[in-house]
């Protein structure tokens, strides 16, 4: 890090000396192929994203049916999700969701890291097997789960075998169990995913540091806390990001599932967004839970840009 | 002897937890070759009295997941290729050359991958029916290319940029131009990171549900994940012959991920290490 940084001063101080001379160079060398190089995906992505974008936080101040040309209503939109108690349910459950489905599978993953760090028999095929989860699509994930939690289906039969029958339930259909059966899929395929982004980080940390701490007489907790997790500060930040922007973004294994039902219980910012603009062809309405979306991830796409910035110095 | 009990513990957990994982990927395996009456006198969780493919041919035929299959390839084949190409090029010009304001730009098209889909849903489907791509595979190969671009264009520039200057500089006293020296140096060298992106996206593009319902609307053009649903609501209760469906849709992925395992776990670390 602070090799970067000093790589990054002396860049600046250089090219600001040299400025004119380098500048010829420069524009000698930009060849206009090379300024296309780097137009063409640019424009690619503002017609499709930066520019949808503006539009997505225009939208939001109007009331629009998506058949007649929308119309300037102001900041309604934000008073109306103000008072909005199914905008206030689906905010809770995102919250739920983030806490839940984020920070499970945070432990969960970091947890499996830890056990599976050590190349030794059998590691491959149990890595493999969390994995496994990852390379399908939420929609398949959901499917698979639908028929486990199938009345009668398997969720119900193991209830019973080990006598809890009190418990079956439809457990997609009941409101109070809705969101957490919906959340158990999601993780089920997030852990390994985590698992991964761990693994990676743990296998870059020197083992001489470890091997410090142990002549210093460090048990395994303390070497965990003390050595371990401090080092992994840069995958940290990663899975932050990755969890947060990802948490927010869930909408395939919901809209598989449940579709935010029953009763809203399963609700999301997402399917709520979506289900306002596509099904009440509400589209100014949904824009701004859109952008109530977007400022709830912006810390964390900020927080990854400054250090995206800072590995490009 | 404690050492041994505690390995013994450690791979009697892990199968344990391993194969806890994998049941329910096998299960549905196993119930998609049991026949409907199997499963209504015995229960969808009970073990196969039954053996059959006619399940696959109901999903694949009657299910169309044939024409969904084909849909998605469509699909995905021509953006995975679109948008690396574009990245690679974008990358390239930007990690090896002094284009004014490029770490701006290449920050710029990182931010936008990071945006959350739902600000874009509805101009996207907007700017679609504008364009009379709307319901169009296009439109899909289009947003799909124009979100994944930047992603891609970041992580190939950070790898672009580590290469050894020497080469570009050898090659440009050989008399070679940009675009000789980015087909002819540069891209072989940015294979390894190339095949990652390729795994990665293949998977993210062809598992996408949001974008592909919300810029298509015929059943017709829908691809994979769509019709999954849409099998599910055909075959409301022949769980068999949905399991089937399930099952194809997941084949081509677990393949790309087989063939290409070691190139898809580095593309997943790549920004956790970096």
């Amino acid at each position: 890090m602070s090799v970067s940084t000093i790589a990054e001063t002396a860049g600046t101080e250089t090219s600001t000396v040299a400025g004119t001379p380098r500048r010829r160079r420069r524009s000698q060398r930009l060849s206009p192929l090379l300024v296309a190089f780097v137009l063409v995906p640019f424009a690619v992505e503002s017609i499709w994203v930066f520019w949808p974008a503006l539009q997505g936080f225009w939208f939001s101040l109007t009331s629009w049916d998506g058949q007649t040309p929308p119309e300037f209503i102001g900041i309604d939109n934000y008073a109306e999700l103000a008072g909005d108690a199914t905008f206030r349910g689906a905010l809770v459950n995102t919250v739920i969701w983030l806490v839940l489905f984020g920070g499970l599978s945070v432990v969960g993953g970091f947890g499996m890291a830890l056990l599976l760090q050590r190349e030794r028999r059998g590691v491959g095929f149990y890595r493999a097997a969390l994995f496994t989860p990852v390379v399908f699509s939420l929609v398949v994930t959901a499917l698979v789960w639908r028929v486990f939690y199938q009345p009668d289906g398997v969720a119900d039969q193991i209830l019973r075998a080990v006598g809890l029958e009190h418990l079956v339930r439809a457990w997609l259909a009941d409101p109070q169990t809705a969101l957490y059966a919906v959340i158990l899929p999601a993780l089920w395929r997030q852990i390994g995913y985590v698992m991964v982004l761990f693994l990676a980080g743990l296998k870059a940390i020197d083992p001489a540091l470890h091997e410090a701490a142990r002549v210093d007489g460090a048990n395994g907790w303390q070497r965990l806390w003390r050595v371990t997790i401090p080092q992994l500060k840069g995958v940290n930040a990663v899975v932050l990001s990755v969890i947060v922007i990802d948490s927010l973004r869930s909408f395939d294994i919901v809209w598989s599932l449940t579709r935010g039902g029953p009763y809203h219980s399963s609700e999301l910012l997402s399917t709520y967004m979506y289900s306002a603009a596509f099904q009440s062809l509400r589209l100014g309405y949904a824009s701004a839970i859109a952008v109530v979306i977007f400022v709830l991830a912006l810390a964390v796409i900020l927080g990854y840009l400054v250090r995206a910035f800072r590995e490009e110095a | 002897m404690i050492r041994k009990l505690r390995t013994g513990t450690f791979h009697t957990g892990m199968t344990l937890l391993s194969l806890l994982w994998l049941a329910p990927v096998l299960w549905v395996v196993v119930m998609s070759v049991r026949s409907f009456d199997d499963i209504a006198t015995n229960g969808v969780g009970s073990l196969p009295h039954s053996f059959t493919l006619d399940t696959y041919r109901q999903a694949w035929t009657d299910g169309g997941e044939l024409r969904a299959l084909v849909n998605s390839l469509l699909v995905t084949v021509p953006s995975v290729l679109l948008s690396l190409g574009l990245a690679a090029v974008a990358a390239y010009a930007l990690s090896r050359y002094r284009i004014p304001g490029r770490r701006t730009i290449l920050l710029l098209m990182l931010a936008g991958n990071l945006l959350p889909p739902q600000i874009l849903l509805i101009p996207v489907q907007k700017f679609s029916e504008l364009t009379g791509l709307y319901d169009t595979l296009w439109a899909l190969i289009a947003v799909q290319v124009g979100f994944g671009l930047g992603f891609y264009t970041f992580v190939l520039h950070g790898f672009m940029r580590d290469l050894p200057g020497e080469i570009q500089e050898a090659a440009t006293i050989d008399g070679a131009g940009p675009a000789q020296i980015f087909a002819r140096v540069m891209l072989p060298l940015t294979r390894p990171a190339l095949a990652a992106l390729g795994a990665l996206s293949f998977t993210w593009i062809f598992n996408d549900l949001l974008w592909a319902i919300t810029v298509l609307r015929t059943d017709d053009r829908m691809p994979v994940t769509p019709a999954l649903l849409a099998l599910q609501g055909q075959f409301v209760s022949s769980w068999n012959v949905i399991a089937a469906g399930t099952v194809i849709a997941a084949v081509p992925t677990v393949a790309v991920f087989l063939r290409f395992q070691r190139h898809f776990i580095s593309g997943l670390a790549i920004g956790a290490v970096k």
